[in-house]
């Protein structure tokens, strides 16, 4: 493996770990907002508030790492994104500020009328927030940015893939966050809320895999070159994707919820995987390929250094503080 | 010293900028935009950095001498904290999103160079958020000494990330670590070689940025929190707490305060060879004369300095270390490579002039205090202390002001200019400008609110909020 290539997929790494985790946490907000009234909504919008508190911001983080990485290791390709795709990431940028302002302020709210106000803004922004995100992946997975910028800032994601990539965005988040919230409801003894989630995410997950599934016939028109990728090389992740899935809805069903959470978080994780092995070698789909973009190598190997620092100081304290809101003593409110 | 005179002077300065044929049509507004979203951020980065210093000395003492007010004081702190970190954040990611969409030229040219400290300061800034998560919800849940040790983290990351953000800043004024092929700028694709990051990260300049900003976030947070109980002892609540609450984050900016002047003088060193141009703006030294006055006030119009007081051979000794060594006057400069000077100068002189007050304040307040008087007993002490907060806000932002106008027409010195570096998206940046005004205004008010909100609440004796989402939940 080149070097580049190491740092690209340190960087992809980083993609992985948000999706999974701060796709949790963004897919909560699809659940607050469809909570009910704020006497019917309150256990599962404490419930939601409990669970992504201590780690939103921690999972947040992702993003800028994945940026940093990005604009230090590839750069001409990173300002070619940035201007070309400057609307969908404006976009999901006000939804970031909204979402994490609104979620610090309602905690905090002094009447029931503000809270209100914010948690609206904190669940919706949170909703539309991995729909821009996905139509972004989108606009480069189809070959929609090119290297010196200039791509039209409509077309680049509004498109049959970015749009699906959008909606199964969303549609992920909520799956997810789901089968996390389930199971941190039965675990702390809520059962008419774990009962009453359960559905719902059984829901989630059956529209968004016909959503994905759909989705494939469209890409395969408009992404040639993803498509073949995916048919191709990425084709076991997407296999184990559909496998993964599967077994969260069966295990729902039968109200495993903990073993749930794992197959849950396989099954996204294999379906962004599945979007980078399929489009690699390119970075910029059709553009540019990784060993091309890349900047200078005496920055790849700092970077490379920085990750591996990252990996030993970040990881046991981030290990900590999920274990920390697994606990017992955090369950107890 | 705003007169009239200076108003109309620096706007036309201003219009000057905007009328600039060879500027591309979105530079204006994604200065401004720059200018408006690390402005803002730059004041709760202050509290990030600081902060949980103060509140691990808080917590620390609540448990050492088992007080329960400081250990009161510490809760609410890390909970007023929470506010600020979160919005913080945000702020924080939209620096990054605008680092690429509002300089594409720096970034795609650049970014491989000056991107590794933002690599160390995202994992900086990634221990903080975990550490910020463990100690907040740690109240009450883990056991007190080690829930305290919590704190240290994040005030040591903040420390670290404060440092790769200003390595990046000092690259900029002092640009080092690659070489170019063809300088010449224009159409030909400039080549960038030998590229050094660690060079960059641990570039020379960067360590006095550093503390001078550091120092800066100690006194912009510490007169911030202590003016918070200055109002209440001016509201006449003079109990225990009031008096703690004020007194530790004044000790830590005390000693900011009075470190600040000798910071930023050795900082200032070789000004004159590094960016003559600046040092000329902040001196408002129009010709090089030998010795140099120290000018206070005054603005520039048509190349002639008017309204300012002169203090003879000061110029000199202050930024040259020497009696009668002349400053370079901007008549040494060409002038394309002129930065707006009388915003440059009003905004370092804006910054010195603060600074020396409430570094004067400080040392007046202990030394009253040795000798047994207690100014906090005054009434124009404690308006004074209410108001230091806000000094130091508007001394930091000077000083940001200062340092990056003062920079111009470069983003990075001698090698990119602004322009060079802006994307091409034209009038629709203003639009995006208009529509960051507005979030931004929310979220100030937004968090003025629940802040006020929170120690309204605090004050009738409400230890733990209700939960804010049902009726029947709260009481």
């Amino acid at each position: 493996m080149s070097i580049e290539v190491a740092v690209a997929a340190a960087l992809f790494v980083g993609i992985i770990a948000y999706a999974v985790l701060g796709g949790a946490d963004f897919g909560s907000g699809f659940y607050d907002l469809t909570a009910g009234g704020s006497r019917r909504g309150a256990e599962l919008r404490t419930l939601v508030d409990h669970s992504i508190g201590p780690v939103w911001e921690a999972n947040h983080v992702w993003l800028i790492y994945v940026l940093v990485i990005w604009w230090t290791a590839f750069p001409e390709s990173f300002a070619a994104a940035m201007t070309t795709l400057v609307l969908p990431l404006l976009f999901a940028l006000l939804g970031i500020v909204l979402r994490g302002a609104s979620f610090a302020f309602r905690k905090f709210s002094e009447t029931l009328g503000q809270a209100r106000l914010f948690g609206i803004i904190f669940a919706a922004s949170s909703i539309i927030t991995p729909f821009f995100f996905g139509t972004i992946a989108g606009g480069i997975a189809s070959g929609r940015v090119p290297l010196d910028g200039t791509g039209d800032r409509w077309s680049s994601w509004i498109n049959p893939t970015s749009l699906f990539g959008g909606v199964i965005a969303v549609g992920t988040c909520a799956f997810l966050a789901g089968t996390f919230l389930v199971a941190e409801a039965a675990r702390s003894g809520q059962t008419r809320l774990a009962d009453e989630l359960r559905i719902r995410a059984l829901g989630v997950g059956v529209v968004t895999g016909a959503v994905v599934f759909a989705a494939l016939v469209p890409i395969d028109h408009d992404a040639p070159t993803l498509a073949a990728g995916l048919e191709g090389r990425a084709a076991p992740l997407v296999v184990l994707a559909a496998l993964a899935s599967v077994a969260t809805l069966v295990l729902l069903w039968r109200r495993r919820y903990a073993i749930a959470r794992l197959t849950a978080v396989v099954a996204v994780a294999s379906v962004v995987s599945g979007w980078g092995v399929g489009q690699y070698p390119w970075l910029l789909v059709d553009e540019v390929t990784i060993v091309d973009a890349a900047g200078a190598q005496a920055t790849l190997q700092a970077l490379l250094v920085a990750v591996a620092v990252a990996v030993v100081v970040v990881v046991p304290p981030l290990v900590y503080l999920f274990r920390l809101t697994q606990s017992e003593e955090w369950t107890q409110h | 010293m705003l007169t009239p005179d200076v108003v109309t002077s620096v706007l036309a300065e201003f219009a000057v900028h905007l009328a600039t044929e060879a500027e591309p049509a979105g530079l204006l507004p994604a200065r401004q935009q720059m200018a408006l979203s690390l402005g803002w951020h730059i004041i709760l980065a202050c509290f990030g950095v600081a902060f949980p210093a103060m509140i691990f000395a808080m917590h620390l003492r609540g448990i050492r001498r088992n007080d329960p007010v400081a250990l009161g004081l510490a809760q609410r702190w890390a909970k007023v904290s929470a506010v600020l970190f979160a919005i913080g954040a945000v702020s924080g990611t939209v620096l990054s999103f605008e680092m690429g969409v509002l300089w594409p030229g720096l970034m795609g040219t650049y970014g491989d160079v000056l991107g590794l400290p933002f690599a160390f300061e995202g994992l900086a800034f990634f221990l903080e958020a975990i550490f910020l998560g463990i100690y907040l919800y740690g109240w009450g849940r883990m056991p007190p000494k080690r829930h305290v040790m919590m704190v240290l983290p994040m005030a040591i990351t903040g420390i670290i990330g404060a440092y790769c953000v200003l390595a990046v800043n000092a690259w900029m004024n002092v640009p080092t670590g690659f070489k170019l092929v063809d300088p010449s700028t224009g159409s030909g694709q400039v080549e960038i070689t030998d590229v050094e990051p660690w060079a960059v990260l641990f570039n020379q300049h960067a360590f006095l940025q550093f503390a001078h900003m550091w120092v800066g976030a100690y006194m912009l947070a510490g007169f911030s929190i202590a003016g918070v109980y200055a109002v209440g002892m001016l509201r006449g609540r003079r109990d225990a707490h009031h008096r703690l609450g004020f007194m530790l984050p004044f000790v830590f900016a005390s000693i900011a305060a009075v470190t600040q002047p000798f910071v930023g003088h050795v900082l200032g060193f070789g000004l004159d060879e590094r960016q003559p141009a600046k040092l000329a703006a902040f001196e408002l030294a129009e010709t090089t004369e030998s010795p140099s006055p120290l000018r206070l006030g005054g603005v520039l119009i048509d190349g002639e300095v008017k309204g300012a007081i002169d203090i003879p051979y000061l110029g000199s000794l202050i930024a040259m270390n020497s009696p009668d060594k002349p400053v370079p006057g901007l008549d040494t400069i060409p002038e394309d490579e002129h930065p707006p000077v009388n915003m440059t100068h009003l905004a370092f002189q804006t910054m010195v002039g603060i600074g020396t007050l409430l570094a004067g304040a400080v040392v007046l307040f202990w030394v009253q205090r040795r000798r047994g008087k207690d100014l906090l007993q005054k009434r124009w002490f404690l308006r004074f202390a209410a108001a230091a907060g806000p000094l130091a806000v508007i001394a930091l932002e000077s000083g940001w002001i200062a340092t990056e106008v003062g920079r111009q027409p470069w983003v990075v010195y001698g090698v990119m200019r602004t322009t060079e570096a802006a994307g091409d998206y034209s009038a629709s940046l203003w639009w995006l400008l208009g529509i960051t005004t507005v979030v931004y205004s929310l979220m100030t008010w937004g968090a003025v609110v629940v802040l006020r909100s929170m120690a309204r609440r605090w004050r009738e004796g409400a230890i733990d909020l209700p939960s804010p989402y049902a009726p029947e939940v709260r009481q």
